[in-house]
C-alpha cells in the first residue's frame, strides 16, 4: 500500500513524463467541462493528491463494470490512477482474500473513518432478508449499511448500483434495490451505464481529488459533465435522422451506409451519457458507430422500457389482445345500442296513425 | 414521476387504453348509425346506385367552383390542415415505423425536413381555422364546445410533435411523452365528437351518392 | 278538432330518422358551406337560415335517443329535450326559409343530404301542428277537391273546349291504352293555358296518342310540400290508380318542379311498390321526340335568353341536358348563367314557399339572388320549365322593375312547330 506517495510521485515512478501528465490533466479538465484556465489547478491538485482511501464493494453484479474500468491494452494514466487511489478493498482486484481481506477492510475503515470514498457496483437484494447475495455470510444489505456509515461519499458505479439495473428488471425476483434506495444520509454520485465508460469514472475521481467535492449532478444523481447531453444530440449519424434516412434492417443498404438507427430501436434521443463523444476503448467506437442502436443502458429501468429493437415511436405492448377485446366490446355495445335503437324506431313506427288533414293545425 | 416513467406509460398502458377506447367508440358509432336502417328505393332507376355511391365518396372531396368562389380562404385552409395533418401522421418515417411494427404495413415517407415544414404549416393553418371559425357569423353560430374541443385535440399532437422533434419547450424525453399523451387524448376524445367524420364521411357520401346514382342526378 | 301535439311531432321525427340521417349528423363538421349555397342565408345574412341549423331539433332528438353518448348526456341533464318552444322557433326556418331546393345537399363536403332531412323534419312539424296555415289550407283543398288551388274538372273541361276552338285539336279524357297520360298543375290550368295547347300540337305532330284522367289530372303533391307522407301517398295513389286503370305506357309530369320528383321518385316508395308504367317529365318526352326526329321546328329566336333550371327537375331530377338541346332547336341567343344546371340558384318559391303568404317578405329578399344572376348576364328573355318558378320569377321581376318576359319551354317549342295540316297552327 503506497499510502505515502503522492499521485505525482507515483506517476513519475511509472515513467509518465510531465508532459504526458499535463496532457492527461487537460483531457480530464475538458471532459469535466472545465475551462482551460483550470488545467493548472487540476494539475496542481492531482500532483499533490494523497491517496484517499477507497473501499470498493461489489454486490449483485456481473463484474462488467470492473472489467470496463480495468480494460486497457496498454497502461494508461487512468489505470495508473486507479492503482494509485486504489483500492483498500476490491474483491476482484485485490490479491488478498478471505479473512485477511476482511481484516484489511476493517483496518482501512477505522483508520479513515468519515473520510474514505465508498464505491459500489451491483444492486442490493432485499427480499427474504437479502439472502440472495452474501459475502462471507454477510448480506449485501447489511454490508452496505455498515460501510456507508463511515464513508465521506458514495459512488454508485454501473446502472445496477445506480438504479437497480438488470436484477431490478421485471419481475425483480430478488427485490433488488439501488444504493440510493437504501442509503439516504450520504452524498451519492451515480455513474450509470451497463457498463459505464472508463474515462467517466476516472473523470469523476479526478474531480473529487481536485476539489474534494462531488461534481454537479442532474436530477438522477449523475455528473452533468458526462451525462448532461443525450446520445442523440452528439451522435454523428444525426444528419441522417434529420433527413429521414433510416436503416430498416441490420444489413440493408441504409445500414451499410451508416444511416440513422432509430427504426432499429435506438434509444439515443432519451439516453444521457458520454458514449457519442468519449466513446469506448480509448475513443475507438460506441454501439451506434458499430451499427447497433443505443439500448439506453445509463437510464433507470432501461430493461423494462419496451423492446431494444422497437423504435421510440412504437408502442411497447403487443396491442393485439387489447384491440380484439376493444373490437368485441365495441361490437357488443354497438349491438346493444343498435337493438335499443331498432326497438325505439319500431315503436315509433307502430304508434304511427295515418295522418289526415284534420290532424294538422286548424286552417 | 420522472419524464422517463411517463414516457413509458404513454408508450405502454396509455396507448393500449387509448387505442381500445378509440376502437370501441368508433365501432359503437358505426353500429348506432347502421342499426337505424334505410329503406330500399322502389322507384325506377336511371343509373347505378352503387356507382353513384362510390363515385361520390371520391368526388365530394373537391368543392364546387361556385362555393369555392365565395369562401376561397376558408376552403383552401381546410385542405391545408387536413393534408398537412395526414401527411405528418402517415408520411413521417418514425410514424411509418409505428404502423409497420403494429400492422405489418409500410410505405415510403417524405424527407423529415419537409415533414417539419408541413408541421409548421399545419399548426398555422389550424390557428387560422380557429380564427375563421370565431370571426364568421355562421360558424360562430353553429359552433359548440365540442367543436372547440375537437380543434384542440387535433392541434396538440401536431404542435407537441413539432416541439419534440425540434427539442423545444421541454427536455426531449418529457416533450416526447407529452406528444404521445396528446395523441392518446385525441384517440380517446375522437369517437365522442365530430371527429367521427374521419370514418363516417364515407357513409354519408355513400348514402347520398347511392340515391343520386339511382336517380341519375348530379352528386 | 285538431289532434296535433308536440309528442306526436317528436315521435314522427323519431320515426323519420334512419341510417342515412344518422350518418349525416355523425359527419357534420360545422363547416358552414351549406350556408354559402342557400339563397335564404346569402340574401339575409341571418345564420339561422344555415341549412344544417334548420334540422337542429332533429339532431337533438337523434343524439339523445339514438346514441349511447347522447343518452348518457340526457340522463345527466347535460342536454335539453326538444320542446314546444323549439317547434315554435324552428317552424319558420323549416317552411318559410327553405324551398327544398337541394343546393345545400350538393355542396356539403362530407356528403350530407340536408334537403332531405328538412323534408323529413317537416313530417314532425306538420303533425305537431306547426305547418304554415296556408300550406294546410292548400293540402286540405288538394285532398278534398283534388287541387291545392281548388281547380275542379269543369275548369279543365273549359280549357279543353278553348283548345278545340282555337286549334281544332282534342284533349281526350280517360282514353284507355293511350301512349301518354298527361298530368297538369293547377297553376298551368289557371295561369298558363298555352301549355295545354302546346302539348296537343306537339303530340299531333309526333303522332302519339295521349289522354288526361278526369279523376286524377292534378300533378302537384301538397303532401310532399307540407311534409305529410300519408297525404302524399293518397295523392299519388290517385294518379297511379288512374294510370294503371287506363293502361297507359307513360305518365307525363308537366312543367312543374316538385310534381316530377314526387311522382317519379317518391311515389313508388310512398305506395310501397313499383309502378306498372313509366314516368317522364314533359321535357324528357320532348327530348325523346327530338332524338327520334319527331319534333320538327322552324325559325330561331335571336334574343339573348337563358334557362332557369327548376331545382326539382334539374338538380334533384337529373333532367339537365334535355332543356338545353330543346332550346338549341329554337334559339340562337342562348347563354348560360354563371351558376347554371345543377348549380343554379332556386327561384325561392319552391317547397311550399310560394303558397305560404307569411313567407312573402323573406321570399322577396331571397329573390335578389336570382336578380343578381340575371343582372350579371343581361338577358331579354328568361325560359323555364316549371309553372311555380314561372309565377315566382314573374312576381320577383316585377317587384324589382325588371322587364324580362318569362316563357315556358314547351310553349316556346310549340310556337316554332312546322305548320302542317291539322297540327293546329293559328287557324
Amino acid at each position: 500500500m503506497n499510502n505515502d506517495k503522492t499521485l505525482g510521485e507515483h506517476l513519475r515512478e511509472r515513467g509518465i513524463s510531465r508532459r504526458g501528465f499535463m496532457q492527461f490533466c487537460a483531457a480530464t479538465a475538458s471532459l469535466m467541462a472545465l475551462p482551460p484556465s483550470m488545467v493548472p489547478a487540476v494539475a496542481a491538485a492531482l500532483e499533490k493528491a494523497r491517496r484517499p482511501s477507497v473501499i470498493w464493494r461489489s454486490f449483485q453484479e456481473c463484474t462488467g463494470c470492473t472489467e470496463s474500468l480495468t480494460r486497457s491494452h496498454a497502461p494508461t494514466v487512468e489505470s495508473l490512477i486507479f492503482d494509485h487511489i486504489s483500492l483498500d478493498y476490491h474483491h476482484t482486484l485485490q490479491a488478498a482474500s478471505g479473512e485477511a481481506a476482511e481484516e484489511a477492510r476493517r483496518i482501512a475503515m477505522e483508520e479513515n473513518h468519515g473520510k474514505y470514498l465508498l464505491v459500489v457496483d451491483g444492486s442490493i437484494p432485499q427480499k427474504d432478508g437479502g439472502i440472495y447475495s452474501t459475502i462471507a455470510g454477510i448480506t449485501n444489505l447489511d454490508m452496505l449499511k455498515e460501510v456507508a456509515e463511515g464513508a465521506a461519499a458514495i459512488i454508485a458505479v454501473g446502472t445496477c448500483a445506480a438504479y437497480g439495473g438488470l436484477p431490478y428488471a421485471d419481475p425483480n425476483p430478488t427485490g433488488a434495490a439501488s444504493v440510493s434506495d437504501i442509503i439516504q444520509d450520504k452524498p451519492i454520485l451515480n455513474v450509470p451505464g451497463c457498463p459505464p465508460i472508463p474515462t467517466v469514472i476516472t473523470g469523476v475521481l479526478a474531480h473529487y481529488l481536485t476539489f474534494g467535492t462531488l461534481p454537479e449532478l442532474d436530477h438522477l444523481g449523475r455528473p452533468k459533465a458526462f451525462y448532461g447531453q443525450s446520445i442523440h444530440d452528439r451522435c454523428y449519424r444525426r444528419p441522417f435522422y434529420e433527413r429521414g434516412l433510416f436503416a430498416e434492417t441490420f444489413d440493408d443498404e441504409g445500414a451499410k451506409k451508416g444511416w440513422c438507427l432509430f427504426k432499429l430501436g435506438c434509444k439515443g434521443p432519451t439516453t444521457y451519457n458520454a458514449c457519442a463523444t468519449a466513446k469506448w476503448n480509448e475513443g475507438t467506437s460506441f454501439p451506434i458507430q458499430a451499427g447497433h442502436g443505443c439500448i439506453g443502458c445509463s437510464e433507470p429501468s432501461f430493461w423494462d422500457r419496451g423492446g431494444f429493437y422497437d423504435a421510440l415511436s412504437v408502442p411497447t405492448d403487443d396491442a393485439g389482445n387489447i384491440l380484439l377485446g376493444a373490437a368485441v366490446a365495441g361490437a357488443a355495445a354497438g349491438a346493444a345500442v343498435g337493438f335499443m335503437n331498432r326497438n325505439k324506431k319500431d315503436a315509433a313506427t307502430r304508434a304511427h296513425e295515418t295522418v289526415t288533414v284534420d290532424d294538422l293545425n286548424g286552417d | 414521476m420522472t419524464a422517463d416513467a411517463i414516457l413509458f406509460f404513454a408508450r405502454g398502458t396509455g396507448f393500449d387504453w387509448a387505442l381500445a377506447i378509440f376502437v370501441f367508440g368508433m365501432l359503437l358509432r358505426l353500429f348506432e348509425v347502421l342499426s337505424l336502417g334505410s329503406k330500399p328505393d322502389l322507384s325506377e332507376g336511371r343509373g347505378s346506385g352503387v356507382q353513384g355511391g362510390l363515385k361520390t365518396i371520391v368526388t365530394r372531396t373537391l368543392p364546387r367552383p361556385a362555393i369555392f368562389a365565395r369562401e376561397p380562404v376558408r376552403i383552401i385552409n381546410g385542405y391545408v390542415f387536413h393534408i398537412g395533418f395526414l401527411a405528418v401522421l402517415f408520411l413521417y418515417e418514425p410514424h411509418i415505423e409505428l404502423f409497420e411494427a403494429k400492422m405489418g404495413l409500410s410505405w415510403p415517407g417524405l424527407p423529415t425536413g419537409i415533414i417539419n415544414a408541413l408541421g409548421v404549416l399545419t399548426i398555422f393553418s389550424l390557428l387560422l381555422a380557429l380564427t375563421l371559425r370565431l370571426s364568421s357569423p355562421v360558424l360562430k353560430f353553429l359552433s359548440t364546445g365540442s367543436d372547440y374541443l375537437a380543434w384542440l385535440v387535433t392541434l396538440l399532437p401536431v404542435l407537441t410533435g413539432y416541439l419534440a422533434y425540434n427539442h423545444m419547450l421541454l427536455p426531449y424525453t418529457a416533450m416526447l411523452a407529452v406528444h404521445i399523451l396528446s395523441v392518446e387524448l385525441f384517440m380517446v376524445v375522437a369517437p365522442f365528437t365530430k371527429l367521427t367524420h374521419m370514418f363516417s364521411f364515407m357513409l354519408a357520401r355513400w348514402y347520398q351518392g347511392y340515391r343520386a346514382g339511382h336517380r341519375g342526378v348530379e352528386s | 278538432m285538431s289532434s296535433a301535439s308536440i309528442e306526436k311531432g317528436i315521435r314522427m321525427i323519431r320515426e323519420e330518422i334512419d341510417a342515412p340521417v344518422a350518418s349525416f349528423f355523425t359527419s357534420c363538421v360545422h363547416c358552414g358551406m351549406c350556408a354559402d349555397a342557400c339563397h335564404f342565408y346569402v340574401q339575409t345574412g341571418d345564420p339561422r337560415y344555415t341549412p344544417i341549423n334548420k334540422v337542429e331539433p332533429m339532431r337533438r332528438i337523434w343524439e339523445q335517443e339514438y346514441t349511447l353518448w347522447g343518452r348518457i348526456k340526457a340522463t345527466l341533464g347535460l342536454s335539453r329535450k326538444v320542446n314546444a318552444q323549439d317547434f315554435e322557433a324552428w317552424e319558420e326556418l323549416v317552411y318559410d326559409g327553405c324551398s327544398l331546393c337541394g343546393r345545400c345537399s350538393l355542396v356539403c363536403p362530407v356528403g350530407n343530404d340536408i334537403s332531405d332531412m328538412i323534408r323529413k323534419i317537416r313530417e314532425g312539424f306538420a303533425v305537431a301542428g306547426h305547418a304554415p296555415k296556408d300550406l294546410v289550407g292548400a293540402t286540405r283543398r288538394a285532398v278534398e277537391i283534388g287541387s291545392p288551388m281548388g281547380v275542379r274538372l269543369p275548369a279543365l273541361e273549359a280549357q279543353i273546349r278553348h283548345l278545340k276552338h282555337d286549334t281544332g285539336l282534342d284533349a281526350p279524357l280517360d282514353q284507355a291504352g293511350a301512349d301518354y297520360m298527361v298530368l297538369l298543375s293547377s297553376m298551368e290550368i289557371m295561369n298558363f293555358p298555352e301549355y295545354l295547347e302546346a302539348i296537343a300540337r306537339i303530340m299531333q305532330q309526333a303522332g302519339r296518342t295521349w289522354t288526361i284522367s278526369s279523376r286524377a289530372f292534378e300533378a302537384t303533391n301538397s303532401g310532399v310540400q307540407i311534409g305529410v307522407s300519408d297525404i302524399a301517398t293518397e295523392l299519388v295513389q290517385r294518379v297511379v290508380d288512374a294510370a294503371e286503370e287506363l293502361g297507359v305506357r307513360t305518365v307525363i309530369s308537366p312543367e312543374c318542379g316538385h310534381a316530377y320528383t314526387a311522382i317519379r321518385f317518391e311515389g313508388p316508395n310512398l305506395i310501397g311498390r313499383p309502378y306498372n308504367f313509366r314516368v317522364q317529365h314533359i321535357l324528357e318526352v320532348l327530348e325523346e321526340f327530338r332524338q327520334q326526329g319527331l319534333l320538327k321546328t322552324e325559325g330561331k329566336e335571336t334574343e339573348r335568353m337563358t334557362f332557369h333550371d327548376p331545382c326539382q327537375l334539374v338538380r334533384k331530377g337529373g333532367v339537365i341536358q334535355a332543356p338545353r338541346n330543346l332550346l338549341g332547336m329554337v334559339s340562337n341567343g342562348f347563354v348560360e348563367m354563371r351558376d347554371h344546371a345543377e348549380m343554379n340558384w332556386c327561384c325561392g318559391g319552391g317547397g311550399g314557399v310560394s303558397a305560404n303568404e307569411r313567407a312573402d317578405e323573406l321570399k322577396s329578399k331571397a329573390f335578389h339572388q336570382k336578380k343578381s344572376q340575371l343582372d350579371e348576364l343581361g338577358v331579354e328573355i328568361l325560359v323555364t320549365a316549371c309553372a311555380n318558378c314561372r309565377i315566382t320569377l314573374e312576381e320577383g321581376l316585377e317587384q324589382n322593375d325588371m322587364d324580362i318576359p318569362v316563357v315556358g319551354l314547351t310553349e316556346m317549342l310549340a310556337e316554332h312547330l312546322v305548320e302542317e295540316p291539322g297540327n293546329g297552327g293559328d287557324t
